[in-house]
Order: C-alpha cells, then sequence, then structure tokens
C-alpha cells in the first residue's frame, strides 16, 4: 500500500496538530526518552508505548496511509485530536529513523487496524446501501427540494426588497443603521434555507465601519447579491452551467457529480478560517498529471480542526471528482492510493500579468468569485509603503498583497525566503489583491542540485 | 487592485453604463433623491441602480491589472556557508515551536525544549553552518524575546536577518546588536573613515569602533582615544576607558596615570583600577608601599596565644591623604563600615600580589593564607586578596584562597564568601575548576553549589557530573521534593554531559515512597529523572544530526 522509508517532514505532521499547546506537547515528546517498543510497519503503521505519569504506558497507534487521512488511536485520556501522544509519536517517526525502526505491529496495535479495516468496509456497503435507499423514493426526495427552493425563493425575493428599500435611502443612512438590520436580515436567511444568502449578508453589516472606501465596497457587495438574488429567481434561465454555480453560491451544496480524475495530487497549501460556528479548511491541490487545480474543504465544529489534513509539499495519488458548476475548482477527495510522499514536480507558474488576466477570465463563469488560484513564477516580494507587492522579475509590473496577508507572519517568511531575488509563489489571487499560500526558493547554486525547499506561509 | 482599474482599456464600454462615481454617488444619497442615470424616477428607480452597478462591479473586477511596481529591494548578500543537514533542519523547526507562553505549570517530564537552543545554535555556529532562510523569522522572534539569545541567534541567521530586520520594526534590536548598525566598521586600512566615525559617529558607535580597534591594535585604539580626550563628556569618557580592559598593557599606563587627575572621580577610578592591574605600573608600586606598611609578621608570639607561631598583625591606615585619593582610594566609608578597614580594603585589592611573598620572607601563597591574623582582621585582609586575585587573575592566589572544597568552612560564611569564591574559580583553568566544585558538592551537598556550577565549562567534566547526579540521588533518598533541587535540575539538563545518560537509567523509575518521605516525591524524583535523560539524549541526538555529511 505504502513505501517503506517514505516519512513526513516535522511541519506536515505540525500540520495534523488541533492547536499550538497540542503542537508543543508533541514536539516535547518527539524524542526517545518516554518512548519503548516503537516501530513502523510496511503498511504505514506506526506504534509505541509511551511512559506517562501513571504506571501503564499509553499505547499509541497511528494507520499513517488510510485511505480517508491518517487515523490515531492512544489509550490516553485526552481529548484532543490527534492528541500530543500521536504528534510526538509521528515527529519521532519523521526525524528519527532509529528510534522507531520497521518491524511488526504488536497484537495491540494489530486489533484496532483489524478492526478499522472491518468497519471500513461495512461503512462502504451501508453507503451502497443508503443510495439504493435515496432512489427508492425519489418523488419523496423531488418533493423536499422543491419546498427547499420555495423558501429560497420567498427569502430571495424578501432580501431584493431590503435592498431596493436600502438604495431607495441611500448608503449614507445605512451607516447609522449598524449591524442590527443586516444582523437580522441574516437570520431571515438561515430560516429561508439559504446559507450562501445569509453569510454574505452578515458581511455587509461589518462594511460600514471598515474604513475609508466603505460605500464602494458596500455598492459593490450589495450589487452581487441582488445579481446572486436575480441570478437564483431566474434560474430557469440560465445555462446548466451558471445555474449550478449560482444554487453552490447561494448554499445549496449537491454533490461531486464530475467524472473521478485519478492522479498523483500535490497539495499546494491548506488553511482555515474560522468563525464562531465553524471552521472551515480549504486545501489546494495540483494534479501533476492533469495540470488541474482543485479545493478541498473540509469543516469542524467551532474550536476543534477539521479531520481531512494533507501535508503541504507532499503528492499522494488518489480520485478527486469535480463539484458541479461551471468553473468550479472545488472537488470531493475520494479513494486515495498512496501515502503523501516527497515530490519534485512544481505547477508551472505565470506572470502577474496573466494572473491578473486568468482571474478576470475566471469571473465569467462565476461573478461571485473573489480570487483564483495561481502560481507566480520569477516575483520579488518588495515593501510598498505600507502596504507589500510582488514584483515581476522581468518587467515593472506587480501585484498588491491583500491586507491579511500583509499581517500574517507568513510575509516574512516569504521575504527571508527571497531575499530579494525572484521566487516562485503560490496564492490566490483577486479583485483584494494577492494572497500567497506557499512558496519555492529558487535553485540554491551550492545545494546539492535539490529543488527549492516548499515553504508554506499560511 | 481595484483602484488601478479605472482607466483600464476594458472599460470602454460597449453598452451605456453609466461612470461608476456617478453609481456611487446615487447610491449614497439613495434613488429618492437622485435617480440613476439612465433609469426612471420611482419604484424601479433603486433595481436600475443595483443592475448598473451589478455590471460595472463585474466589469471592474474582470479588467484588474498589475499596479506599477515599487522599488525593488536591494538583494541580500548570498550566503556562501554550506546549508544545514535536513534533519538538523527538522530538529531547528521543533526546538522553535515550542514557545514560552503556552502550556505551562509543571513541566513533567518532557524537556524544555527552548533551553536546548542555545546549544543547538552553538553547535551549528562552530561548524559554520547557514540558517534555512525560512526559519530566520522565527529566529528573530525568539531572539527578541530573549537578549541572551542574541549573539548566537543573529551570527547563525547572518546578513540576511540583518537584511530582513531592516523591513520589520519588530527587529530593530538586531541591527543595534550589530556594531555600526549591520554596516562593516572601517579596518585599519581605511584610517580615514575611523577618523570621520570617531568624530561623527552615535556614541554607540564609537563605543563599537573603539572596541573593535581595541582587539585589533591596542594602540591605535589608544591613539585615537587621546586625541579627543579632553573633549568628551564626563559619562562617555567613562565608557571609552573602559574599553581598555580589553588588551590592557603597560604603554596604557602613562594614558591612564595622566586619567588619576580626571575632573570626573568615576573615570579617576577607573583609571585607578585598571593601573592596578598592571603589577609594574607605578600606582601598582605605590599601594604595594602602602599596603605592605599597614601588614606585618610578628614573630615573638605575644599577638597569638602562647604557641609563638608567626602571626600577622594589621595596622590600618590612620588617614586617607591626597596621594591614596590620587591613586583612586575612596576616602568616604559606606554607612556601617569603619573608615580605617575600608581603606586598608581598598589598599590590599589594589596591591599586586606578588608584593606579599616579598613582605613575609618568600612564603607561598597557600602559607600565607595560612598564617593566623591577630585582632579580627583576617575577613577583612582575606576578601581584599580575593578582590585582587580576581583582579590580577592570579591562579596561585586563588587556589590559595579557595583552600580545599572539602574544608568545613568552604560551605558556610567562612572568610570568603560563595560569590567570591565563584570569581575566584573563574580564573582557574576548566579541568581544575570542575575538579574543586565536585569536591565541594561531595562535601557540601547540592544547596549552596548553584552559583559555583554556573561557572563551570559546559559539558560538565566527568567527575563533576559524578558529584552532582551522586548529590541528587542523596537528596532524593533524603526524602524531600525535587523542585528544591530545580535550579541544579535545570543546569543539569543544560550541561551535564549526554554520556552520563546510562548513569541516570536507574533513577528514572518510581521507588517507594519511604516512611519519612514527603508524599509522591519518589514519583516527583522519578519524573525529574526522566526529564533529565530526555533532555540528554535529545542533546545527543541533536549533536549527531549537526554533524556534517560524510564526517563522522
Amino acid at each position: 500500500m505504502t513505501q517503506q522509508g517514505v516519512r513526513w517532514t516535522a511541519e506536515q505532521v505540525l500540520a495534523l496538530a488541533p492547536d499550538a499547546a497540542s503542537r508543543k506537547a508533541g514536539s516535547k515528546l518527539a524524542v526517545a526518552g518516554p518512548w519503548s517498543s516503537a516501530g513502523t510497519s510496511d503498511e504505514g503503521t506506526v506504534w509505541g508505548l509511551c511512559k506517562g505519569s501513571g504506571s501503564k504506558p499509553y499505547q499509541t497507534v497511528i494507520d499513517v496511509a488510510d485511505s480517508t487521512g491518517p487515523a490515531y488511536k492512544c489509550s490516553c485520556p485526552s481529548r484532543k485530536f490527534p492528541c500530543k501522544h500521536a504528534l510526538g509519536l509521528l515527529l519521532l517517526w519523521a526525524g528519527d529513523d532509529t528510534a522507531v525502526p520497521p518491524g511488526q505491529a504488536p497484537d495491540w496495535a494489530q486489533q484496532w487496524l483489524a478492526g478499522r479495516r472491518t468497519r471500513a468496509a461495512e461503512r462502504t456497503t451501508r453507503t451502497d446501501a443508503a443510495s439504493g435507499a435515496t432512489s427508492a423514493d425519489p418523488e419523496a426526495a423531488r418533493r423536499r427540494a422543491e419546498r427547499r427552493a420555495d423558501r429560497i425563493t420567498a427569502g430571495a425575493a424578501e432580501l431584493e426588497q431590503r435592498l431596493t428599500d436600502l438604495f431607495r435611502g441611500g448608503l449614507a443612512a445605512a451607516e447609522q443603521a449598524g449591524y442590527a438590520l443586516w444582523e437580522e436580515t441574516a437570520a431571515r436567511m438561515v430560516d429561508a434555507q439559504a446559507p450562501g444568502l445569509a453569510s454574505r449578508v452578515r458581511e455587509l453589516g461589518a462594511m460600514p465601519g471598515s474604513g475609508p472606501g466603505w460605500p464602494v465596497r458596500l455598492l459593490e457587495e450589495c450589487a452581487l447579491l441582488h445579481l446572486l438574488d436575480q441570478g437564483w429567481l431566474r434560474r430557469d434561465h440560465l445555462p446548466e452551467g451558471l445555474a449550478a454555480t449560482v444554487r453552490s453560491r447561494i448554499g445549496l451544496s449537491g454533490s461531486p457529480d464530475g467524472p473521478p480524475v485519478r492522479d498523483q495530487w500535490l497539495t499546494l497549501a491548506q488553511y482555515d478560517t474560522a468563525d464562531s460556528r465553524l471552521t472551515t479548511r480549504r486545501i489546494w491541490l495540483y494534479g501533476t498529471g492533469s495540470g488541474r487545480t482543485a479545493l478541498l474543504l473540509s469543516y469542524g465544529a467551532a474550536g476543534r480542526a477539521p479531520e481531512l489534513s494533507l501535508p503541504v509539499g507532499l503528492a499522494f495519488e488518489a480520485e478527486v471528482a469535480a463539484y458541479p458548476g461551471a468553473g468550479q475548482l472545488r472537488a470531493a477527495l475520494g479513494e486515495r492510493f498512496t501515502a503523501p510522499e516527497p515530490s519534485s514536480v512544481r505547477p508551472p507558474g505565470i506572470t502577474p500579468s496573466e494572473a491578473a488576466a486568468r482571474y478576470g477570465e475566471a469571473l465569467q463563469d462565476d461573478p461571485w468569485l473573489d480570487a483564483y488560484p495561481v502560481t507566480l513564477t520569477r516575483v520579488i516580494p518588495a515593501p510598498d509603503g505600507d502596504s507589500w507587492q510582488l514584483i515581476d522579475a522581468d518587467s515593472e509590473l506587480a501585484l498588491p498583497l491583500t491586507s491579511s496577508a500583509r499581517s500574517r507572519p507568513g510575509l516574512w517568511r516569504l521575504m527571508a525566503l527571497s531575499g530579494g531575488a525572484p521566487v516562485t509563489v503560490f496564492g490566490e489571487c483577486g479583485h483584494l489583491g494577492f494572497t500567497p499560500l506557499t512558496a519555492w526558493a529558487a535553485e540554491r547554486k551550492d545545494a546539492q542540485g535539490s529543488t527549492g525547499q516548499t515553504v508554506a506561509l499560511c | 487592485m481595484s483602484g488601478t482599474t479605472n482607466d483600464a482599456p476594458s472599460s470602454t464600454p460597449t453598452t451605456p453604463v453609466p461612470a461608476w462615481e456617478e453609481l456611487v454617488t446615487t447610491a449614497l444619497l439613495g434613488t429618492d433623491r437622485r435617480t440613476p442615470p439612465g433609469a426612471v424616477p420611482g419604484r424601479d428607480a433603486p433595481v436600475a441602480l443595483l443592475d448598473a452597478a451589478a455590471v460595472t462591479t463585474v466589469r471592474r473586477r474582470a479588467g484588474i491589472r498589475p499596479v506599477r511596481a515599487a522599488a525593488r529591494p536591494e538583494p541580500a548578500a548570498p550566503d556562501w556557508r554550506p546549508p544545514l543537514p535536513p534533519a538538523a533542519t527538522r530538529r531547528l523547526t521543533t526546538l522553535l515551536t515550542d514557545r514560552p507562553g503556552t502550556g505551562g505549570g509543571r513541566r513533567g517530564a518532557a524537556p524544555d525544549l527552548m533551553e536546548l537552543l542555545p546549544q543547538w545554535l552553538a553547535l551549528a555556529n562552530a561548524y559554520g553552518y547557514a540558517a534555512p532562510p525560512e526559519t530566520l523569522p522565527a529566529l528573530l522572534d525568539a531572539a527578541r524575546g530573549r537578549t541572551d539569545l542574541r549573539p548566537a541567534v543573529l551570527a547563525f541567521a547572518g546578513a540576511r536577518a540583518l537584511w530582513l530586520a531592516r523591513l520589520n520594526p519588530d527587529w530593530r534590536f538586531a541591527l543595534r546588536a550589530a556594531p555600526g548598525g549591520g554596516a562593516a566598521l572601517p579596518g585599519p586600512d581605511a584610517p580615514e573613515r575611523v577618523r570621520q566615525l570617531w568624530q561623527e559617529g552615535l556614541f554607540s558607535e564609537r563605543v563599537a569602533l573603539l572596541t573593535a580597534m581595541r582587539v585589533r591594535d591596542a594602540a591605535s585604539a589608544r591613539e585615537v582615544l587621546s586625541s579627543t580626550w579632553a573633549t568628551e563628556r564626563a559619562e562617555d569618557r567613562l565608557m571609552f576607558l573602559d574599553t581598555l580592559r580589553t588588551g590592557l598593557e603597560a604603554a596604557d599606563e602613562p594614558f591612564l596615570e595622566a586619567a588619576l587627575a580626571d575632573r570626573s572621580r568615576n573615570v579617576r577610578a577607573t583609571a585607578a583600577e585598571l593601573l592596578s592591574a598592571l603589577p609594574d605600573s607605578a600606582l601598582a608600586r605605590r599601594m604595594a608601599q602602602r599596603a605592605t606598611a599597614c601588614v606585618a609578621v610578628d614573630h615573638t608570639g605575644s599577638a597569638s596565644a602562647a604557641s609563638g607561631a608567626p602571626t600577622i598583625v594589621v595596622e590600618a591606615p590612620h588617614e586617607c591623604d591626597p596621594g591614596m585619593e590620587r591613586d583612586g582610594v575612596l576616602p568616604k566609608a559606606p554607612a556601617g563600615r569603619g573608615e580605617r578597614s575600608w581603606w586598608l580594603g581598598q589598599l590590599v585589592e589594589a596591591a599586586p600580589l606578588g608584593a606579599w611573598s616579598r613582605r613575609f620572607g618568600g612564603r607561598t601563597p597557600e602559607e600565607i593564607v595560612a598564617l593566623p591574623v591577630a585582632d579580627d582582621w583576617q575577613g577583612e585582609l582575606h576578601g581584599a586578596w580575593c578582590r585582587a586575585a580576581v583582579r590580577q587573575r592570579d591562579p596561585g592566589w586563588s587556589r590559595a584562597l579557595l583552600g580545599a572544597p572539602s574544608a568545613p568552612e568552604a560551605g558556610g560564611p567562612g572568610a570568603v564568601s560563595l560569590a567570591e569564591r565563584a570569581k575566584l574559580l573563574a580564573t582557574l583553568e576548566g579541568g581544575e575548576r570542575a575538579e574543586w566544585v565536585a569536591g565541594f558538592i561531595a562535601t557540601h551537598g547540592l544547596s549552596e553549589a548553584f552559583q559555583l556550577l554556573g561557572v563551570c565549562a559546559v559539558p560538565w567534566a566527568p567527575p563533576l557530573g559524578r558529584a552532582v547526579v551522586d548529590a541528587l540521588n542523596i537528596a532524593r533518598d533524603a526524602g524531600s521534593y525535587p523542585w528544591s533541587f530545580s535550579g541544579v535540575m535545570g543546569l543539569a539538563e543544560r550541561c551535564l554531559d549526554p554520556a552520563e545518560t546510562v548513569r541516570l537509567e536507574p533513577l528514572t523509575a518510581t521507588p517507594e515512597d519511604a516512611e519519612d518521605a514527603a508524599p509522591g516525591a519518589g514519583g516527583y524524583w522519578a519524573e525529574a529523572f526522566q526529564r533529565l535523560t530526555t533532555t540528554l539524549r535529545l542533546r545527543a541526538t541533536m549533536s549527531a544530526e549537526l554533524a556534517p555529511p560524510g564526517g563522522s
């Protein structure tokens, strides 16, 4: 299933940690001292006994090569997932060949693995049965979908009314109306089962307080919201691709229906955004054979890390299926055939001008798109007053960085990596600027001919 | 980016679309007050406005273009040092992830990674590796929080870190810490630049220049200093004078003699101190004369009871004359001290130690220190000799004053305090130092040893390491809690030779709690020893990871 000797880097392991405290605790356990009988098998299993404060050591086992991502089991009482023992053991495994030697898994680890495989097999059977069940009553499903569509239509109509009222009185008055008006409207959209509308409305509420130029931003976002309402209300007249995009923007997620694409997928970036309810994880993949870029989304309840985690800079073979909608990059991860391993493949890069054009073209399929993933080649990060730029090394043109990118520590890793010389940067390019997510140094002449190290910036 | 799109060619409309500014103005005022261009007033006006705004917004976004490039940064100088081995790079990332402030509470059995960073940096610097560029921000952040890390971090981080620090105000310290703000100081081949920097530079730059020159060529540093000496401010004169400590030589004497007449008392005192460290200086001779006049050997036996053995008698000065004052003796005693003993102490401290052998008929330092001292003057006299031995870095006298480590008074309040013993130890060569402290710990245990351990070379020499481990073991058996020894434990984690791990192994098991022991102490000791062995193993792994590939 996997190959002996492919071990992750410390960064890749640390990316699995649910929070900073776990990272710290795990790092401390990444030493041979507390561990005994640690080992790893050809099937991608890592196990070990960790001396804790009690008399009985904790039993820790990790299935690195599982097709749905690393799976963990530890006898410690921690509710964090993965716990510090799993992280510590993986770090030890990543860093020290002698401390975690190849071997035969002990019985307690074998039992867990066997249990998992059985359950996985059952799950597959059950899913097959479940999909059979839905198709058994298509009429009921159709009626449910119709009822929801009616509610959304009512919600969109109401939202249109509110926008009309707002523009009749003018945005200047909106500054006084404050947040409450938008919160209430957002709650109405939640009731209407249109989460996409609700979150857009909620964002409008913050705009009057967002500094100079807020009327322009508010007008733009109101106009796009109006466009989305109109798109929904007239979805029957839209071409199928655009209609699917409208449905997904409204919040009708649908399910991936594209043909599964089997490829060697390189993880370009992984980052989380969180609000009070939900942690959203975005993972950008690059198909090294197909040249496709795909976005995986996974979610965790507030304060918990989403379960799917892929180490940046590693590639694995898997099937990926696209979600419906014209120009959609979102995809679902299907079966995984290999464990992530280092790859020297890099996405081909383009210039800042081409990147801006790429975003503009993508708007044709999805006018609500804020940014588009691109890899820039030969750009130099540079300060520009209070702001920052990525300068095309071969012209006098540059892309400004987004304000969120300016305040992240990754900016300084990017600067340090570049040192004033051109680098390759993957990120999201949009109307607010460019957000760098990953960078590769230019090849160092004195480094033993290796390709530039992948440096995560988020 | 949208700011640059207004004049983009793509905004040339194919269908009449109202200008964006007009739409914004209408939106602000409201369609009740202003009808959007191309729309009919009334109910549908807001919809017309939103329609037009939606088209324009998408058009604007689709038309974004790159902006004009700002000034390009001057590229950082290439770092030609060899790159770190991959395992060492991973280790560094892990060490830097361990930030203070996360976690907290009891330390448990896990090593304190941040405490290992200094050793890691020292090793990496010894091998001369280049820092991986992406680690520079974390390194600079670590050095920002811990001033003791700065020299090692900045050496490892190299020129690119200074390049980076110029862009981020949080890292300004790096520019201050590097002499001349990161720019190279002018060398001996650029006398004109030296002169200019000395005359026009900031105070810190001038001190850095003087210090650097002093290391290279003591005479030219003195020359530069003399050239402006008379016009410098008193506090600056004091700092400049201090740089002469480096490479102090006989040729400095005339300059220092002249400084004895300085207007500032602090400058006078520093000049006198420096002169007294030159045993052949006129000041040292004068002080020797004064000091030896106060101390004599009485052979009559009248001072010591019955035995008739020679005894040191002390006759402290009766006045502080202007000559003494000119030679740096402070006339006014601090509160609680007698004037005469205050003056005596200063005379003996400044007198060359060689003078005492002559004064006492060729006796060795050991013999002199062993002589009884009449009338309670021993503490005063021995204390002054200690200060002299430290100032003159005289191992012979230090050895004599330290005495045997197993002597009963070595651990208690004898004539020489622990702080003074630590300073005396520092004048001895490393092996001897470790040997003495090992003997001290074997006799007196750990409670007083902390200061003495601090001056020992790292990693600890085998006898010292064994003494510490044995003493910890004894402390455990005594049944107290380990945190009474947390200071020594922390030192041991950083300083014990990893080769000692084997000897520690049996101590990591949790023992049965003894009858009279503190509750649970055994478990905590086991945990403390686990942390110690884990840390030592980690240190061994760390240094193996840093070994250059190909080398064995």
